[in-house]
């Protein structure tokens, strides 16, 4: 096994894409029906919030990935605009509609999460409002890619944007906190007293916690498949461009 | 540099330039809101701020495109990037332009049409002040989506899109420090935010307008 850099081989990309792409995508399959099975059928409602509660296996795990995606894409654009490996411009290409879906996923099943809970469908809550921006940052991604006719171009913008994006993901992340103090609860899941048992309350309850982490692996094993799956089909939408550029040559 | 400076304002203070075009807006955006929220005045005076805020924003949005669109229509942007002057000069140029021909206007025009909307007479400081502070942000992140999408026929609308998200920082600083002044609350925390947005965008964003702008004209 060589270098990580070898990948960057569209070819060699293609071929380890079609070796792992089945078992990920089984096994992406196997954690979500599990986990969701697991945690919507054979968990306790939770003593306040009643069976409303399970909506975390899908709203969590969404949330998670929405974010997590930005950061591959930031990953591979700044992987794109050093070593110029066009795998890695296509990868995030291919990653960031996923991410547009698992924003949604993350604001529609809050919505429905607050109504009962808060009482509301919506509030401008930092955490919510955060999202919002964030979904407008994918949208304009999406947009600036398609369209530019000349790949390279577009591959090079569209990585500029997501830096440059990212730093001001954070600085809106920031301004919302300071502009409005929100409804959501903080991070619980992983808070550092629950290691300690220093708020056992506070944390959440093993019992839920184990479905929860297997929803997150396989939402997160999900994302890789599409993204090998699309990257794949970018690279040879790529290829067939080519070949009929050629074609008209000849 | 300076030459650059005087052509780019020359252009925009001679007829067609659209000088004066972002105030209409900002005029007009400032009498529909009255229209479309009721004219009570207490109702007014509480969403003055932000409304003065947004509107100057949306008249800085709308000349946007023209920063650098039509120097690239007729090549003049090739000439200049060809040109010995460094392109993060021309686009800091291009940004300042920018704000002298619409984000000062505004800054002028902005007491005017808080009397409009029954500012409250100790807001006026601050409402100036804010968008002093805040336009040239306007500006300069507005010449980076410029130069993101200059290649692009007819991206008004995608620029947009790009901008707008950009903006949010500056807008909520901007209506926070505007409307903390207008109720006479303490301003330190949004001042030093907005002062310091301002001032990080000037002295990082151009060298980002600059890369994508040659990306675009290879």
């Amino acid at each position: 096994m060589g270098s990580i850099w070898e990948y960057a081989n569209p070819v060699k990309f293609s071929q380890t894409v079609s070796r792992f792409l089945l078992p990920v995508a089984i096994l992406a399959a196997i954690a979500t029906i599990v986990g969701l099975i697991w945690g919507f059928f054979f968990t306790p409602d939770d003593y306040r919030q009643g069976a409303t509660v399970k909506i975390i296996y899908l709203h969590v795990p969404s949330a998670l990935m929405a974010i997590n995606i930005w950061f591959m894409m930031l990953v591979t654009s700044l992987i794109w605009l050093v070593r110029r490996h066009h795998v890695s411009a296509l990868a995030a290409k291919a990653a960031a509609p996923v991410g547009v879906v698992m924003t949604l996923i993350a604001l529609w099943t809050g919505a429905v999460w607050g109504q009962p809970m808060w009482g509301t469908w919506w509030a401008w809550d930092p955490r919510l409002t955060s999202f919002l921006i964030l979904f407008l940052f994918y949208l304009g991604y999406i947009a600036l890619w398609e369209a530019i006719d000349n790949p390279d171009t577009a591959a090079d913008l569209t990585a500029v944007l997501c830096i440059v994006g990212s730093v001001f993901a954070m600085l809106s992340r920031y301004a919302v906190n300071f502009w409005n103090q929100g409804l959501h609860q903080g991070a619980s899941i992983m808070r550092a007293g629950a290691v300690t048992g220093a708020d056992t309350e506070e944390k959440v309850s093993n019992v839920f916690f184990y479905p929860l982490m297997m929803c997150i692996v396989g939402f997160v094993l999900f994302f890789v498949a599409l993204v090998l799956l699309r990257t794949r089909t970018e690279i040879h939408k790529r290829r067939t461009r080519a070949l009929l550029a050629r074609e008209r040559l000849a | 540099m300076k030459a650059l400076l005087f052509r780019d304002l020359k252009l925009a203070f001679r007829a067609g330039g659209g000088f004066g075009l972002g105030i209409a807006f900002f005029l007009i955006v400032v009498i529909l809101v009255p229209f479309s929220v009721g004219p009570e005045s207490g109702l007014l005076t509480k969403i003055a701020p932000g409304v003065l805020w947004l509107g100057a924003l949306l008249a800085c949005l709308l000349s946007l495109d023209r920063i650098l669109a039509l120097d690239w229509e007729d090549g003049t942007l090739d000439l200049v990037a060809t040109s010995p002057l460094p392109l993060e000069g021309v686009v800091s140029v291009k940004a300042l332009a920018h704000w002298i021909t619409t984000g000062v206007p505004l800054v002028v025009a902005a007491p005017v049409f808080g009397v409009l909307l029954n500012l409250p007479p100790q807001g006026f400081v601050w409402l100036v002040a804010s968008l002093a502070l805040g336009t040239p942000a306007l500006s300069v992140i507005g010449t980076f989506g410029a130069a993101l999408t200059v290649g692009i026929k007819r991206g008004g609308l995608l620029l947009s899109l790009l901008i707008l998200p950009l903006y949010v920082p500056t807008l909520i600083f901007g209506a926070e420090l505007a409307r903390r002044g207008a109720v006479g609350q303490e301003v330190t925390t949004p001042l030093l935010m907005l002062a310091g947005i301002t001032f990080g965008v000037i002295a990082l964003l151009p060298f980002a307008s600059a890369l994508v702008l040659r990306m675009n004209l290879r």
